[in-house]
């Protein structure tokens, strides 16, 4: 039966965008019908980020038309957004941390000289959206008290609190535990129920198929598909994101128990501020074997790895190689020495050098080795002849050797940097967050010379926030919370649901 | 000491915190917004500048008041300039704000005046004198009660009252006003601000120009008010003195106008202690007593601050990012 369909929520009609050389947005066009889920999904570098910004006033697009309930608008700015009922969840928040939740509401729209009014105001109305929509937050807490997920509900209070028909919300999951990430989605459907238009935005197919009525995929900058969330599957969504067929995933070797070459005893870890990160840890890691420690960030796993690759102090405990104990002073360049690599969790501030052209960054750290210097002297034609050929192996796009490293995309800085770490065949590598802020392809990639490593018998540490990661590359998975490893499970008995009741301290869960 | 002489080490440090807290409180406003206020020195020595000449030419004190606070917003909108739309480096910006003041105020006062770079003395007429209070003679005779009202309370400049008085405002404008709110949080997460839909650089260049006002304020009590005419380097570092107190308050009112009272009744103290004969140590040279209050500051900085948390984005340019 055919009948009168209402206007779409939001249409974008022929969106183009520029930088530079750069077309961000190419031609796109689709609907986002009112009272919806609608997914958006692509790579880093797809464009939805920047569709996303200037349907919320950030960009001006260049050509095309954004129309709202069928009428054309004109989003000059984020005030216009704000009144025409658009709310933006940012993926990094953007709260002042120091004020009350109230006071961050308030915040724009105070509605006259005094702030008192305005506070009042905005917890009447924070009651109200609270009942309406399940979203219990601590109204008089500070942000900088809140835990994450929290903080998200504050943001999206902080939306609804503005007035927003229509959320966006930008890789919401991203920082919270699987648990939260469900709670999220129980407010996203109570919203939908209630009649708001939701945009998701994520780079996760399970979450697309969870939770939307209706996807969109981008890649390059313009549409490649277009459908219901019921009509598609995760390999179908994955092959449109990517333009190809994925690698089926290779089977899994089983691990020949051997002796461990690195392993830490009651090892722990105290922070500057006299904080104890990590408490009375054992970790043993042998060849040929893929260890995970799963976790929400900030339980201790970075100080974990600090600490494994030598870079942090120990406040107590031991750490051995091939049974022999790791010296002290020196103790990372002595690591490294004997054979460690390590993959930093945040390669932007302890990975690379921004401004260094390729070849420097991709020998940091190994700058003594055979051939690289003469002397004091470095030899740069040899480095960089050798940086040209991993480029190639390793497929770091472009192949420019003396390009500024932070003029690389993410994917391509990370593989550079695994390049710089695996190439020497290390026998124990650290990895961390090997796959945050890389696109799919690169995923695939990085991981494959994972496994590959592994089966040359290198002892793999891999920490990660991301639970597909770790049941997909991992032989054994560790749980970390607040500095203590409170779960140990074979891949074989691991699953997603396991793993989040351990992460959210539910112990025995497992069992 | 008798009692006479603790009253006006006490007055003293009334008189001397005056510049102090009137900086400090320019400052307050400029950092938490987000902008490193370096500047203050320079401010607060040109609006001196400008106060002294003014007032020198026109005789009017309320002239020459205007005068200063005008060219110390000037001056710290053109910081504004530098760091908020041109996004440069603040430290850097407000350094060459001050030395440029500091070379280009002798040199106009010695086009204009022909003194050495000084302005002339000025008249009764032309500054802020004292203020008697009402019942001063009636009290004159009255122990303890006589002295204070005379001697603490009473007798000085308008500045010193609009400062005392300027400190609950400003305390009142941060944190119980929409304004307040606004400079706070843009100080702390301007992205936060920009998101609401507010106008990040109008807010800096709002609390620029209030900073820039307290500031004037300050620099025309020493040219116009304490003093009587405008000398070189007349601030002597008072500038980067209220910025110590505005760390030392850790960005807050109350403990930064403390912070302000200690330096104080430390030059207050330094005076009085000129050629006085020290218990063990004897007559110390004025030099030394002279450095005390620096001395101090550095001291309390480097020792005492502990964790003082800065606001967030102070220093960062704003740029508007996804």
């Amino acid at each position: 039966m055919a009948t009168d369909r209402p206007a779409p929520a939001i249409a974008f009609d022929r969106i183009t965008k520029r930088f530079g050389a750069v077309v961000a947005n190419r031609g796109v066009s689709f609907e986002i019908g009112a009272g919806t889920i609608h997914g958006i999904i692509g790579e880093n570098g797809a464009g939805k980020s920047t569709l996303m910004s200037i349907l919320y006033g950030f960009y001006q697009a260049d050509t095309g038309e954004i129309r709202l309930d069928g009428r054309p608008a004109r989003i000059a700015n984020t005030a216009d957004a704000i009144r025409l009922g658009i709310g933006m969840v940012h993926q990094h928040f953007v709260l002042v941390e120091t004020f009350t939740v109230l006071e961050n509401l308030a915040l724009g729209r105070e509605g006259g000289l005094m702030l008192q009014p305005g506070i009042a105001r905005a917890r009447a109305a924070a009651r109200a959206i609270e009942a309406a929509y399940g979203l219990a937050v601590d109204l008089d807490a500070r942000v900088e008290d809140l835990p994450v997920g929290s903080r998200q509900r504050v943001e999206i209070l902080k939306a609804l609190y503005r007035g927003a028909e229509i959320l966006i919300l930008d890789e919401p999951t991203g920082v919270l535990t699987p648990d939260e990430a469900q709670q999220l989605f129980q407010i996203l459907r109570r919203l939908k129920s209630e009649g708001k238009t939701v945009l998701l935005i994520t780079h996760k197919l399970k979450e697309i198929m969870a939770v939307t009525d209706r996807v969109t995929v981008m890649r390059a900058g313009a549409v490649v598909g277009d459908v219901a969330t019921a009509d598609t599957d995760e390999t179908d969504l994955a092959e449109r994101m990517v333009g190809r067929k994925l690698a089926a995933l290779p089977d899994r070797v089983p691990v020949m128990p051997t002796t461990p070459i690195l392993s830490a005893r009651a090892l722990r870890i105290v922070d500057a501020g006299g904080v104890e990160r990590v408490k009375s840890v054992d970790l043993d890691l042998r060849p040929g074997e893929i260890v995970g420690i799963a976790g929400v960030s900030g339980n201790g796993q970075s100080e974990l790895m600090a600490a494994l690759a030598g870079l942090a102090p120990l406040a107590g405990g031991t750490l051995t190689w091939d049974g022999a104990p790791v010296p002290a002073l020196g103790r990372a360049r002595a690591l490294r020495r004997l054979g460690l690599g390590h993959i930093p969790e945040d390669r932007h501030k302890s990975g690379m050098v921004g401004p260094f052209e390729a070849w420097e960054t991709s020998v940091l750290g190994y700058h003594r080795d055979a051939g690289h210097a003469h002397g004091a002297w470095l030899r740069p034609g040899f480095i960089r002849a050798l940086t040209a050929r991993r480029m190639v192996e390793y497929d770091v796009r472009p192949r420019d050797a003396r390009l500024r490293t932070s003029a690389f995309s993410g994917g391509n800085q990370q593989k550079l940097i695994c390049a710089r770490e695996m190439a020497r065949g290390p026998k124990v590598l650290l990895v961390g967050q090997p796959t945050r802020g890389v696109d799919v392809g690169a995923i695939e990639q990085i991981h494959a010379r994972l496994r590959a490593l592994k089966h040359e018998g290198t002892a793999i540490l891999l920490v990660s926030v991301e639970l597909d990661e770790i049941l997909a590359l991992a032989d054994r998975i560790l749980v970390m919370v607040d500095g203590r490893f409170t779960g140990e499970l074979d891949r074989s008995e691991a699953s997603e649901r396991a793993l989040g009741l351990l992460m959210a301290g539910v112990h025995g869960a497992a069992a | 000491m008798s009692l006479i002489d603790i009253l006006s080490v006490l007055a003293a440090t009334i008189r001397l915190a005056t510049p102090l807290i009137l900086a400090t409180l320019g400052g307050l406003f400029s950092e938490r917004a987000g902008v490193i206020a370096l500047g203050l020195e320079g401010m607060m020595l040109a609006a001196s500048f400008a106060a002294a000449s003014i007032a020198t030419i026109t005789g009017s004190p309320w002239l020459g008041l205007a005068a200063g606070m005008g060219v110390s917003m000037t001056i710290s909108l053109i910081h504004g300039f530098a760091s908020v739309t041109q996004r440069g480096d603040q430290v850097v910006s407000g350094m060459a704000l001050n030395i440029l003041v500091a070379g280009l105020c002798p040199t106009l006062g010695l086009a204009w005046f022909h003194l050495g770079g000084q302005t002339p003395a000025l008249e009764h007429g032309q500054r802020f004198m004292p203020i008697v209070l009402p019942l001063a003679d009636s009290l004159a005779d009255v122990p303890l009660l006589g002295p204070v009202w005379n001697i603490l309370i009473g007798g000085h400049n308008l500045i010193v009252y609009l400062a005392i008085l300027l400190l609950p405002l400003s305390a009142w404008l941060l944190y119980r006003t929409a304004f307040g709110l606004r400079v706070r949080a843009v100080g702390e997460n301007p992205h936060a601000v920009d998101a609401a839909g507010l106008s990040v650089a109008g807010l800096r260049y709002g609390a620029l120009a209030v900073s820039g006002m307290l500031v004037g304020l300050a620099g025309a009590d020493l040219s116009i008010a304490e003093g009587a005419g405008f000398g070189r380097d007349m601030t002597a570092g008072r500038g980067y003195v209220a910025l110590a107190a505005l760390i030392f308050g850790k960005w807050r009112p109350a403990p930064a106008f403390a912070a302000c009272l200690l330096f104080a009744f430390c030059d207050a103290l330094q005076v009085r202690l000129q050629g006085v004969a020290l218990p063990i140590m004897g007559v110390v040279p004025v030099q030394m007593v002279e450095a005390l209050p620096y001395l101090l500051t550095v001291f309390l900085l480097a020792g005492f601050v502990g964790s003082a948390r800065a606001p967030h984005a102070i220093g960062v340019p704003f740029v508007k990012t996804r």
